[in-house]
């Protein structure tokens, strides 16, 4: 038992110092009807060789093609080894949410620099100190908006916007008093004219891809502009981060929520979770933010310090009152993020975005030379939709057997598009990669 | 040490520095005005520029202002902060786990699939309930969950039901929880031995309840008893029993919450199996349900074939839906399915025992100098109180502080809500004696203090970086980011 510390001398004298016999003793209070008194049905303890030896072949079960371009929420970027090297400092990965600040300045001072660089990022003036995921903070936007909008009890989501965020607003809002109407989508886009006829003085909020699912970017100055004449809220909703580096922020289009998932910033796809939800807002509605932010005061001699701020909006002050139910959030995801958006800069960061912007924009013109290929004339940043010829399923399987992901079947999230993929092209394509697609595709079609 | 300061990156920042180069594009750069125009920003104005040097200096600097769990005991209750191998993070970034996709074809994620239905089958087997869901974020995610699968279940049975009852030692992610999936609160009162209290209870319960979220044992860490009873007393009236498995640490292998009643239940992988807190999270809340709440459970599902092949459903057409863009926090779970299976079925055990042991050494030890406002029996942690140290104008929050200078993190404070001046303290199984002994220890000292000379505890903390920091300037007037001077 390499993780319990008791000697069996230490054991013996500690039960009988607090009067018990036996351990059995301490577990008095549990109605003998109630004991688990069986085996659990789990393995005897493993080695950690034997751990090892479990996880590697689990691992190895899974089949990573060389050259990937899946998306469509979840990108492969490079990172750093700092990243992993700073954030695995134990300081920061074992320690839990600071409520101490006298020793938990560490923390808080990254939230602090974390929430900068994300307003920055949004062009926005608050941000909270993370959410679970993209999905679950474009969730609360609705729910902060329909707070801060209220008795207006409709939300209108584009067709455009992620199909998974798109279920899980749903979850969120299939118990309350809130109704979903969706806008649809022409060419990728989100159809502004159907926008501004449905929305009247029950629409509390619009929500936006920003770039939309498709890879598209959306004209969010003019959708915000419609939006915020009739009074409703503008949730601009970003599920590539890096794309903000490039593209004018949501808060400069006059969006008034933005949010997001930024696990492009230096952490790993790990199969969905976990990752970086972000939140932005106004000054003016920062009292309905869901989450933990940190804010700057001083001690009480009068230096600097970070502390967890506006706590009356939460669950542990306010319970069935809160602005949300969150209280753990992904404080070591935003660390990491820190580190890299550290290191990578406010150049390198920006230069990133050009060259996968570049990347996508090269292969985006290669495949639409093919015959029989159709690709998209929108603008985008490192995703764009492919129509094949045939259907994506088949093609994929081919293309898989030269070694390339080539692209996310859009037949599993609608099966009218299943003759669609989405690519996604990072900078961890090279040419090479690139022009081995386009020959294969060839090949295949 | 105490005049040092670590500036803020952008305070760092001088023009021209670079911290990670990238290799030389090799396509060709795009136009911007011809491929995005009219849609690109400006430069990020607020972003540092630093070196390499600097960005490692600075993280190892902030790093140093922190207190983890490895440098020594961190008894916040109710938070299970446990020893967290490092076994769990390499495993967790093996390449081939912490590189897959989530929209990878089910063939090509077999490992990943595994993972996950393997870990399902013992966190089941550890509640007693036959069913799982691994897709909840973090524990609050876990209950709101959990009530959608009672309110799809009630809505299943024609049944309208809008009150849900919340003992008033409750943790207030469960009120909130409730609010969220558009409940009614209302609070059940604590008897006298801390429990819930069973005449209230009984008169409370009808046919508007949805039901009960219960956590047990309770945050005073006092099994409930009567959690059987109160399970018949909510099914006789149609209503369901969630519990709250913040405290599971308490009853791991002992008794299993699917024999006391419970219809569902959330456990937190980052306080019971021990996955890191990361200075906040992330966490992972999964579920585990009977099987008439089953067919409600997040979508997709993972399945099992008669070849081993694993898969992923949507065919579950009463399925409340997604609760998370994904499958949950996956690298969270390898850590949690690695912590079982080195520990095994005799560990489990016994690390629950040791659990419960190490709290019951640690209050007897203190039971002399601090008052324990519930006498009854506890499991995992107790909840002391500043009563005695009052009397000297000292309260909780000069004992926490006055922690910090023995080198330790201190308890949970002011909560449960019930208990004025609370001192929530669970010492986990990974304390040694020496450990609780030294903790003990200070916290005697601490109260010597308080009488001999009391305002040496109200001036604590005298050691640490910044010192009682001004909470009420941080809320009147909010800084939430860093602006450049303006001139």
């Amino acid at each position: 038992m390499k993780y319990l510390p008791l000697s069996p001398k230490d054991k013996t004298e500690m039960l009988e110092f607090v009067g018990a016999k036996t351990i059995d003793d301490l577990f008095a209070s549990i109605p003998s009807d109630l004991k688990f008194r069986g085996s659990l049905n789990v393995p005897s303890a493993y080695s950690e060789m034997e751990i090892r030896e479990h996880f590697e072949n689990l691992a190895g079960k899974n089949k990573l093609l060389a050259a990937r371009f899946l998306g469509a929420g979840v990108y492969a970027h490079f990172y750093p080894v700092i990243v992993d090297a700073l954030s695995q400092r134990q300081e920061f990965l074992t320690s839990y949410t600071p409520y101490q600040p006298e020793i938990s300045q560490g923390t808080l001072q990254y939230l602090f620099e974390f929430q900068t660089m994300i307003t920055t990022l949004t062009g926005l003036d608050v941000s909270n100190a993370s959410m679970y995921d993209g999905a679950t903070a474009a969730a609360e936007a609705v729910l902060m908006a329909s707070r801060l909008r209220k008795r207006r009890p409709r939300v209108l989501l584009s067709r455009a916007l992620h199909p998974n965020y798109i279920k899980v607003i749903e979850t969120y809002l299939s118990n309350l008093e809130l109704h979903i109407q969706m806008v649809g989508q022409a060419d990728g886009v989100t159809n502004v004219s159907e926008l501004k006829e449905n929305l009247d003085n029950d629409v509390c909020a619009f929500v936006v891809g920003y770039p939309n699912f498709n890879g598209i970017v959306e004209p969010l100055e003019q959708i915000s502009e419609a939006v915020r004449a009739s009074g409703a809220m503008t949730i601009a909703v970003t599920t590539e981060a890096l794309s903000l580096a490039l593209l004018k922020s949501p808060g400069s289009c006059n969006a008034d929520l933005s949010v997001g998932e930024a696990q492009s910033f230096g952490n790993a796809p790990q199969y969905g979770g976990p990752h970086l939800g972000f939140f932005t807002c106004l000054d003016a509605d920062k009292r309905q933010m869901p989450g933990r932010i940190c804010g700057q005061t001083v001690d009480r001699q009068g230096k600097r310090a970070f502390v967890l701020t506006l706590n009356a909006r939460e669950q542990h002050i306010r319970r069935a009152k809160a602005t949300s139910n969150i209280c753990s959030n992904e404080g070591l995801c935003a660390l990491r993020a820190t580190i890299y958006l550290s290191a990578m800069g406010k150049v390198g960061l920006r230069k990133l975005a050009i060259a996968n912007h570049s990347k996508a924009v090269y292969l985006h013109k290669c495949l639409g030379a093919i015959d029989g290929v159709t690709v998209t004339n929108a603008a985008f940043f490192n995703e764009f939709v492919v129509r094949l010829p045939r259907p994506a399923k088949s093609v994929l399987k081919g293309m898989a057997e030269h070694g390339v992901q080539a692209g996310v079947d859009l037949g599993r999230f609608d099966e009218r598009r299943d003759h669609e993929i989405l690519v996604a092209v990072t900078e961890l394509n090279t040419r090479k990669q690139l022009d081995a697609y386009v020959t294969a595709l060839e090949g295949l079609l | 040490m105490n005049d040092f300061r670590e500036f803020l990156l952008f305070e760092r920042s001088r023009q021209g520095k670079v911290g990670c180069p990238m290799p030389a594009l090799d396509v060709p750069e795009v136009e911007l005005e011809s491929s995005l125009p009219e849609m690109t920003r400006a430069e990020l104005d607020v972003f540092p520029e630093i070196s390499e040097v600097e960005v490692v200096r600075h993280f190892t600097r902030l790093s140093q202002w922190n207190f983890g769990i490895d440098q020594g005991m961190y008894p916040l209750g109710s938070c299970t902060m446990k020893h967290n191998p490092r076994i769990n993070e390499a495993m967790a970034a093996l390449a081939g786990l912490a590189n897959a996709h989530p929209l990878a074809e089910d063939s090509q994620v077999q490992g990943c699939l595994g993972v996950i239905h393997e870990l399902q089958s013992y966190l089941c087997e550890i509640t007693g309930l036959p069913y799982c869901s691994t897709q909840p974020a973090a524990g609050a995610h876990g209950e709101f969950t959990g009530i959608l699968l009672i309110k799809a279940l009630l809505d299943k049975r024609g049944s309208k039901r809008s009150i849900v009852i919340v003992p008033d030692s409750a943790h207030g992610t469960n009120p909130a929880t409730a609010s969220l999936c558009g409940f009614d609160v209302k609070e059940v009162k604590s008897d006298k031995h801390g429990r819930v209290d069973m005449e209230h209870l009984a008169s409370m319960v009808n046919d508007q309840t949805a039901g009960m979220m219960i956590t047990n044992p309770n945050t005073l860490g006092i099994f409930e008893t009567n959690i059987a009873e109160i399970a018949e007393i909510l099914h006789a009236k149609g209503a369901l029993l969630y519990m709250d498995g913040a405290n599971m640490n308490a009853l791991v292998g002992k008794t299993r919450p699917g024999d006391m009643g419970v219809d569902v239940i959330h456990l937190n992988l980052h306080k019971t199996f021990s996955t890191p807190h990361g200075g906040g999270g992330p966490g992972s809340g999964p579920i585990c349900c009977t099987e008439e709440l089953a067919p409600f459970l997040p979508t997709p599902r993972v399945t099992k074939d008669g070849n081993d092949i694993y898969a992923w459903s949507n065919d579950f057409p009463d399925s409340i839906g997604k609760v998370h863009g994904w499958y949950g926090q996956f690298g969270v779970l390898v850590r949690a399915l690695t912590w079982i299976l080195t520990l095994g079925k005799e560990g489990l055990v016994r690390h629950t025992e040791h659990a419960v042991l190490n709290n019951n050494y640690l209050r007897k030890m203190l039971a002399p100098h601090f008052d324990i406002p519930y006498p009854a029996e506890t499991l995992h942690e107790t909840v002391f109180t500043d009563k005695r140290q009052q009397a000297h104008g000292v309260s909780t929050m000069d004992i926490a502080k006055s922690l910090l200078d023995y080198g330790f993190h201190p308890p949970t404070v002011y909560f449960p809500l019930v208990v004025p001046g609370a001192l929530m303290v669970e010492p986990t199984e990974t304390e040694s004696r020496g450990e609780l002994n030294r903790f003990a220890r200070a916290l005697m000292d601490i109260s010597n203090r308080a009488a001999s000379d009391p305002q040496s505890v109200t001036s604590a903390p005298h050691t640490t970086q910044i010192q009682r920091a001004d909470e009420t300037i941080a809320a009147r007037q909010p800084i939430l980011r860093w602006q450049p001077k303006t001139s």
